[in-house]
């Protein structure tokens, strides 16, 4: 079976007992204000991260290229408070450009 | 479920809309990171959790392993269990009822059900019910579109989808980032995350930065 594949049904497999696992429990095992803080954070990291290693990455190697001016153009929209589609568009217009035309 | 209210129905249908636009960002970046146009159709129609989803197509995509990708995917799909907590005594569903309900937990039902909370027990649970399956619509409809419009691209960098993938995970932070904690968070899990490229197997550093949240986290 292909990593693909692998990602694809452990992914949903576990998606799905967390969500049932929410439905099951008691409330109060995690009425903590730590781990409601804690679960708020998770994704602010985890989605930096993975802007920083979609940007900056090629493998194990640090690489500046076209993908810095087009991530570069969606900070620029999501500052002006452009919606969801438009940020990545503007992004794909430029990214694209450089990776045509240099 | 008796009348629905009007502006349940619109709340409901506008965020439902309103995601469809990320489905076709999940799609295209699907395909673009080597997934199948069916892999990226099932991802939506059974992970059905959108940050998941993008992460998990992210770390293969940056060379990560399959359990670095689950892994990634997972603890971004733990909140969904938190909303479920909330959600379970307001529903009062059970067996298969439960079952559905369970995987139509995520941020937009959760937000819209809490949004009706003043109008009463019946807005709220019309408001789940309604965004969820509406939302499960569209995001599945416009990831199909997402990835038949990338696999006919071929070369999707021309199309500038390498980009437009970072952009998505960028536009999916952006509105969490409340204060100047979750900003130097955000820049430090940047940093700390290329910092371990070089030295950590891919996908590692992306996981690895969940430590640097509760890290902060446990700090009152």
């Amino acid at each position: 079976m292909s990593i693909f594949w692998i990602a694809t049904i452990g992914t949903s497999v576990i998606a799905f007992a967390l969500k049932l696992s929410g439905h099951s429990i008691p409330a109060h095992w995690l009425e903590h204000p730590t781990i409601a803080r804690i679960n708020a954070l998770i994704p602010i990291a985890l989605l930096s991260a993975l802007v920083g290693v979609q940007t900056f990455t090629e493998k194990n190697k640090i690489m500046i290229d076209h993908r810095l001016a087009g991530v570069s153009v969606a900070v620029i929209a999501l500052l002006l408070k452009a919606p969801f589609p438009i940020v990545v568009l503007s992004s794909a217009i430029t990214s694209a450009a450089i990776y045509n035309w240099f | 479920m008796s009348r629905v209210e009007a502006i349940t129905v619109r709340d409901s249908l506008s965020v439902s809309l309103t995601v469809g636009a990320y489905g076709i960002a999940f799609g295209a970046a699907s395909v673009a990171n080597g997934f199948s146009v069916l892999q990226s159709c099932l991802l939506s129609l059974l992970t059905f959790s959108g940050a998941s989803q993008f992460a998990v197509i992210g770390v293969i995509g940056a060379g990560g392993s399959a359990l670095s990708a689950i892994a990634s995917a997972s603890l971004l799909g733990v909140r969904n269990g938190l909303y479920g907590v909330i959600m379970a005594p307001r529903l009062k569903v059970k067996g298969f009822k439960r079952m559905i309900a369970a995987h139509i937990t995520i941020d937009e039902s959760t937000a819209v059900a809490l949004g009706a909370e003043k109008r009463g027990p019946d807005a709220m649970r019309d408001g789940f019910w309604l965004t969820g399956f509406g939302v499960f619509f569209f995001w599945n409809l416009f990831t199909l579109v997402g990835a038949l419009s990338a696999q006919a691209m071929g070369d999707t960098r021309a199309w500038g989808l390498d980009s437009a993938v970072p952009a998505a995970f960028l536009g999916l932070v952006w509105p969490r980032l409340e204060n100047n904690r979750d900003r130097a968070l955000a820049i430090g899990s940047v940093i700390f995350a290329l910092a371990m490229t070089p030295v950590l197997p891919a996908g590692l550093p992306i996981i690895a930065s969940a430590f640097i949240a509760i890290a902060v986290g446990l700090r009152p």
